[in-house]
């Protein structure tokens, strides 16, 4: 992993200059995703969902065109693929203002995340949003 | 010496009744406010604005905008925490505001440099620098600093039935027309998922790569968005007070981690700010709107979204009460493509009743090219826009179009023939009527169809009413159709170009191309700011129309040409062959009856134009002035000029021919002088210069006047009143092309020849 060269805006878009690299969760190639096949049964919905490696290269392409905000969402964002939906939804809500009583609630999401999901960064997120909630007073409730 | 106050007679008179005229013009509907910083009503800068300032100690920021760090909230801390690229902010901060200006508008610094130091500013001196620009630069700088190259522009799509037929119908025009991106929500709420698979079976219909949202409750959109339905989403709203924040239910973090979710399902996703959002919801802090904004902007970027939809959405309407509104829109857009950010922008929410506001408002966008000039132009008309009407719907499209070929600007819309427009109509209702007789949602019926078709807006259809939706909209989310259920419909159903054209969209997600700034698809390829950038450095770069896409754009229907001038105008011969008859009497000498008035026609009078601009036939115009002339007791004599086609020649040629030192000068578009033969060729007695206003009982008083005028009386002149039409627009196209046909005939020193005239008894 750490040997491969980052990709850069010259890679892009993937689906055009690098197919050899886009592959769908259940392993297809761009090309396999037809009519025929989704009417044969053989593409489901699941095929037509991003990838984690899809979002670190587009993170890669971000950074490589000046755009290191972006690419860390993206980086972020390749962490929670697995994290169902109503996990996602779960969290988002605890986020919300007052949603959590105390800088607990955050941290114990934040260590879901990272030891259930592996999602690091995005636990390190949440953890910066328990202590800036605890200073600004925001665990308190509201009606 | 001043004069005395009351010299004179009183004059008794209480209001000028301009005043009154004014009161009824819809601009009167608008409402201003007193600009009032303490109230939050300031565009640019208030009091409260803090200094811009920066300071940093160990690689950690202790100060910024003033703000000591232990005092900082929530969004002072994600900004210094996730905005702020230390490694350039010293350089920049260090730079004098009107400096950083002038770089702006400097077509010689390049976009990149730009960007990069923003990416080290502060909220204070990024708006400190914008402050420093009027409009025009606003709109220049704009336009160097966008990110992606190519203009485009987005569509809201709704009605006020929630009607899934119609739905699909417009969403195939919007795509039609060119819409990058098109945007629907409900009447009610509930109705999502109906609206959702309505829209995308519309946009599918036709060209592919319209992106689609679905603006909705935030766990419902994602999950709409999940079955595979929407591609992109811009509800994500952020506020530039954490009062306004935490009153809006959330916070950075919160949103961060919500758009980080759509990104983890793959959907493009930008966020939602704009001045005014702070003030209608009462946190404002006295600060100035764009320092409000250009705090939610560094946010923005802090939280690595792609893009931003800004420019007062909501609030624009509140933000053009203040002095300054519209520019301060302007600056706010600036200021999020200089931070490199996507920028759909504004020009959404209607801010006026008046259309010269509106025209104004959308110019600078049109010229300057924009990611979405619009993030929502309303595809549809106003009373059936579910956001609110837009600054431009469904009623100003064409205005818009005429706009874009006026300016030879790029704002992301194409015309469309009304047979295409029909047929792209018909199918997309066919293909949501199949998707939802295939998936047992319902069975709409031929009259249905055919009612939307045809409908400019819900009130003309006869089809579903919001409650009927809301049952197939339930089961939807309750059966867990997914988009490829809906794929498999249409391909079953004989829809396999539309079935083809939705698979396309959701594959976007699986590379993930669309995710990057600023990216839409054209001809089926994706652009963006990475791979489609703009790098304005002056005149010759930058976006340019292409020859292709200017002749699209100029491509508006009903345009003039000669050929069809000279077809219609053969038509109407035939008719006047059968009532006039003009002969050919020899060379016109001078007359001695005093009683003579001449009539000059021009060269292609009644030989190759046959009515006037009014409409008139020649040979009752001709009837007119004769009958008029004879009324009085005077003789007509008709003459017909070969040397010129100009009416005060004319009328000055037939004035030196006749008896009486009279004539009359008539162009067969009707224009027409009465002339005195001792008089300067462009002094006339009278003239009808508006022909398309003037009417046969005008031309008949101008018989007897010029009749008069030979007897030596001085009657009162005729004059055609007007109601101030723009004649010049309606008629100047088809008077040029008329006009050159009667020029083409002229021949230098050709001598005026008689003519003799034969009406039938219709023509009388």
């Amino acid at each position: 992993m750490s040997e491969k060269k980052p990709l850069t805006r010259a890679d892009y878009p993937l689906a055009e200059k690098r197919p050899d690299l886009v592959r769908t969760r259940r392993g297809k190639k761009l090309d396999d995703l037809t009519l025929v096949a989704i009417e044969a049964g053989e593409v489901v919905l699941e095929d037509l969902r991003i990838t984690p490696e899809a979002l670190r290269q587009q993170a890669e392409i971000s950074t490589s065109a000046g755009r290191p905000t972006l690419g860390r969402n993206f980086d972020r964002a390749a962490e929670l693929i697995d994290v169902p939906q109503d996990e996602i939804l779960r969290i988002y809500e605890l986020l919300r203002p007052g949603r959590a009583k105390s800088k607990d609630d955050l941290l114990a999401a934040a260590k879901l995340l990272r030891d259930t999901y592996g999602a690091g960064k995005m636990a390190a997120f949440i953890e910066e949003a328990a202590a800036v909630y605890e200073r600004r007073g925001l665990f308190s409730a509201r009606f | 010496m001043s004069d005395k106050p009351q010299s004179g007679p009183q004059i008794r008179v209480n209001r000028w009744r301009r005043f009154a005229d004014w009161d009824e013009r819809p601009l009167r509907l608008d409402k201003f406010a007193v600009e009032d910083a303490a109230a939050g009503f300031a565009a640019f800068s208030s009091p409260n604005d803090p200094k811009p300032g920066l300071e940093i100690a160990d690689g950690k920021v202790k100060s910024m905008d003033g703000i000591a760090a232990a005092d900082f909230d929530m969004i002072d801390i994600f900004i210094a925490n996730h905005h702020l690229d230390l490694s350039v902010a010293e350089e920049a901060m260090a730079i004098p505001s009107p400096e950083i200006a002038r770089m702006l508008v400097d077509m010689n610094v390049p976009r990149a440099n730009l960007v990069r130091l923003a990416h080290g500013m502060t909220p204070a001196k990024l708006a400190q620098v914008v402050t420093e620009l009027n409009a025009l630069e606003i709109a220049f700088a704009y336009s160097k600093m966008r990110a992606r190259h190519t203009p485009g522009n987005q569509g809201h799509v709704t009605n006020a039935k929630d009607d899934p037929l119609q739905l699909a119908a417009d969403a195939a025009t919007a795509v039609a027309f060119g819409f990058d991106e098109i945007e629907t929500t409900m009447r009610v709420a509930r109705n999502a998922w109906s609206n959702a698979i309505a829209c995308a079976v519309g946009a599918a219909v036709g060209r592919w790569g319209t992106l689609f949202q679905c603006s909705s409750e935030e766990a419902e959109e994602l999950q709409i968005g999940m079955a595979g339905f929407s591609s992109y989403a811009e509800t994500v709203s952020v506020y530039g007070t954490e009062r306004a924040f935490i009153d809006g239910d959330d916070t950075p973090w919160s949103k961060a981690f919500l758009s980080t979710a759509y990104a983890s399902r793959g959907i493009k996703m930008r966020c939602t700010s704009g001045a005014g959002s702070e003030l209608l919801m009462g946190f404002h802090e006295s600060k100035s709107l764009l320092y409000l904004e250009a705090r939610c902007l560094c946010l923005q970027r802090g939280m690595g979204v792609q893009g931003t939809q800004n420019g007062g959405i909501d609030g624009a309407p509140v933000t053009c009460t203040v002095p300054g509104g519209m520019r301060e829109l302007m600056a706010e857009n600036l200021l999020a493509v200089w931070l490199d950010l996507e920028c759909a922008s504004g020009n959404d929410a209607r801010p006026t009743e008046s259309e010269i506001r509106v025209g104004a408002k959308i110019l600078p966008y049109l010229i300057a090219g924009s990611d979405f000039i619009c993030s929502g132009f309303g595809s549809i008309l106003k009373y059936d826009n579910s956001f609110n009407p837009s600054l431009l719907n469904g009623e100003e499209m064409e205005d818009f179009l005429v706009l874009q070929r006026d300016f030879e600007a790029d704002g992301g819309l194409t015309p469309v023939g009304e047979t295409e427009i029909l047929e792209l109509r018909s199918k997309a209702v066919r293909a949501i009527a199949a998707v939802l007789e295939e998936l047992g949602l319902g069975q709409p019926t031929p009259e249905m169809m055919a009612s939307v078709v045809a409908a400019s807006g819900s009130e003309q259809t006869d089809s579903y009413m919001p409650r009927d939706v809301s049952f197939i909209s339930e089961a939807i989310k309750a059966r867990g159709i997914n988009v490829i259920d809906v794929i498999r419909a249409l391909a079953r159903r004989g829809f396999g170009e539309a079935a083809q054209n939705l698979l396309n969209v959701v594959k976007l997600r699986v590379s993930g191309d669309y995710l990057q700034t600023s990216a839409i698809v054209r001809n089926g390829k994706i652009i963006s700011a990475v791979n489609d950038p703009n790098e304005y450095l002056g005149p010759g770069t930058g976006y340019r129309l292409s020859a292709q896409r200017r002749k699209e754009l100029v491509n508006i229907r009903d345009v003039l040409d000669r050929d069809e001038v000279l077809r219609s105008e053969a038509r109407h011969g035939k008719t006047e062959t059968r009532l006039i008859q003009y002969r050919g009497m020899g060379p016109a000498q001078p007359g001695t009856d005093p009683k003579e008035v001449v009539i000059g026609i021009s060269p292609a009078f009644g030989l190759k134009i046959f009515r006037t601009l009014g409409g008139h036939p020649l040979s009752a115009i001709l009837n007119a002035l004769t009958s008029g002339i004879r009324a009085k007791g005077c003789r007509p004599r008709i003459v017909r000029l070969h040397h010129t086609a100009d009416t005060s020649f004319l009328g000055l040629s037939a004035a030196r021919l006749a008896g009486s030192g009279i004539g009359i000068g008539i162009q067969a578009k009707g224009t027409a002088v009465i002339h005195r033969r001792d008089r300067l060729p462009h002094h006339n007695l009278e003239l009808f210069s508006n022909s398309p206003i003037t009417k046969l009982e005008h031309y008949r008083r101008f018989g007897e006047n010029a009749a008069a005028y030979a007897l030596g009386e001085t009657p009162e002149p005729v004059v055609v009143p007007t109601k101030g039409e723009a004649m010049g627009a309606r008629f100047h196209a088809q008077v040029a092309l008329i006009y050159a046909i009667e020029t083409e005939l002229t021949r230098d020193g050709a001598a005026p020849e008689n003519v003799e005239i034969s009406l039938a008894e219709a023509a009388q």
